[in-house]
């Protein structure tokens, strides 16, 4: 049982800053550099984000494990994956909506964004890919979100201070994220090493 | 630029148009900035980068064909799952291909293979151009998008190769290693942000060379 919880925990530590997303992975960069301008909007990203991140992993672990393997269709895994994600994106910006209008009003504009990610789609592919367990599964979608979560709300602190800065007139605007980005990836790699799975 | 086959001079200059603005004013990576994620990803050896731009400008062509063929028959309200299910099933073929006649390249970006699923840029283009016109310039559309995408792949793995590893595909070229940092994950970011700067550069100079002769 404790070895289990260390083996989760460690997956966990291991999604979040040792194969970081954003910084070691490279995905989910267009929703990266488009929302990290604001805190506000990388905070109200990064709930959204990890939250179907979690939900959308377990969905499409069950859908994979009880319907696409017993029936042989896992070479269709791409197709129903993305399926299942747009599906939910859908049906939880629709519930949101007539349940609760204010969190709509303030998260409903980050669900619309999100079906087009490379990053809610990675997770499950990779659950596949690794034959992780369901609990495991869920373990790394919450560690993929609070990395996200992490690197966004670090890059919008950077950026908010940047806004101010004496930038080279090439290196305006994307540039300069892209090197700024480059230097935190390097400060992640220190991570590499910490947790060997 | 082989695939260039015209026959109606009028129509050459549409044709040659629909190209060159997807590789140089449009230029997905360099200029719209989206789809950035492979840009990164599979870029530190030029084999990757290549392979990897071949497999887009594939989908995208091949997308666009397949939306335009049948635009007639898709219902507007329901167009972006019908769009997503073409696409998706596009990536599928060049997934299974790759998987198949690839391996080698296949295990290192393979996921990212299957993620072209998730390009915005493919999906914007089936929307905005191939679901409103013909098969043929639709086509040129996509192999010029797809080109563009090519292109900066390249640029990008050729500078990452050569400063990181001092080989250009698989091939020592210099001996030393000059600069470990480009094939490390941060050297993606910093060698898209210089080339995207100096894109940006050039842009400044020539636009401001062309004003300056009005």
């Amino acid at each position: 049982m404790e070895k289990e919880f260390t083996k989760l925990f460690e997956l966990f530590i291991a999604a979040s800053l040792i194969n970081n997303f954003v910084f070691t992975r490279f995905l989910g960069l267009c929703i990266f550099f488009g929302v990290s301008k604001k805190m506000e909007t990388a905070v109200g990203m990064s709930i959204t984000f990890t939250s179907v991140m979690v939900i959308s992993a377990a969905l499409s672990w069950l859908i994979y494990n009880y319907v696409m393997i017993p029936l042989d269709i896992t070479f269709l895994k791409i197709v129903i994956f993305i399926g299942v994600v747009a599906a939910f994106v859908q049906a939880s910006d629709t519930i949101m909506r007539k349940v609760s209008p204010g969190l709509y009003y303030k998260l409903g504009i980050y669900l619309a964004l999100i079906s087009t990610n490379c990053i809610i789609l990675a997770v499950p592919l990779i659950n596949a890919g690794e034959k992780y367990t369901f609990i495991e599964s869920l373990a790394f979608g919450i560690g993929s979100g609070v990395g996200f979560s992490l690197a966004l709300v670090i890059m919008a602190s950077i950026r908010e201070k940047l806004e101010l800065a004496d930038v080279p007139a090439p290196f305006k605007g994307l540039p300069i994220a892209f090197v700024t980005t480059g230097l935190i990836a390097l400060a992640f790699t220190g991570f590499s090493g910490l947790i060997t799975l | 630029m082989s695939e260039e086959v015209i026959k109606l001079p009028q129509e050459k200059i549409r044709y040659r148009d629909l190209i060159i603005n997807g590789i140089v004013s449009e230029n997905t990576i360099f200029k719209l900035a989206i789809s950035l994620c492979p840009a990164i990803a599979v870029t530190n050896s030029l084999r990757n980068g290549f392979l990897m731009g071949i497999a887009v400008l594939f989908v995208q062509t091949m997308v666009n064909i397949t939306v335009a063929a049948f635009r007639r028959f898709i219902h507007p309200r329901i167009r972006l799952p019908i769009f997503m299910l073409i696409i998706s099933g596009w990536v599928s073929v060049t997934d299974m291909t790759m998987a198949a006649f690839a391996r080698e390249a296949y295990k290192q970006m393979g996921l990212y293979i299957q993620l072209i699923v998730a390009f915005a840029s493919i999906l914007a283009r089936a929307e905005m151009f191939a679901s409103k016109n013909k098969i043929a310039p639709s086509m040129f559309d996509g192999i010029g998008m797809g080109l563009g995408f090519l292109f900066a792949l390249t640029v990008i793995s050729f500078f990452r190769e050569l400063l990181g590893r001092g080989s250009l595909w698989g091939l020592q070229i210099v001996n030393t290693k000059p600069l470990l940092i480009m094939i490390l994950p941060a050297g993606g970011f910093l060698a898209v942000g210089i080339l995207m700067a100096f894109f940006n550069w050039i842009d400044a100079r020539y636009l401001k060379r062309a004003s300056s002769h009005h």
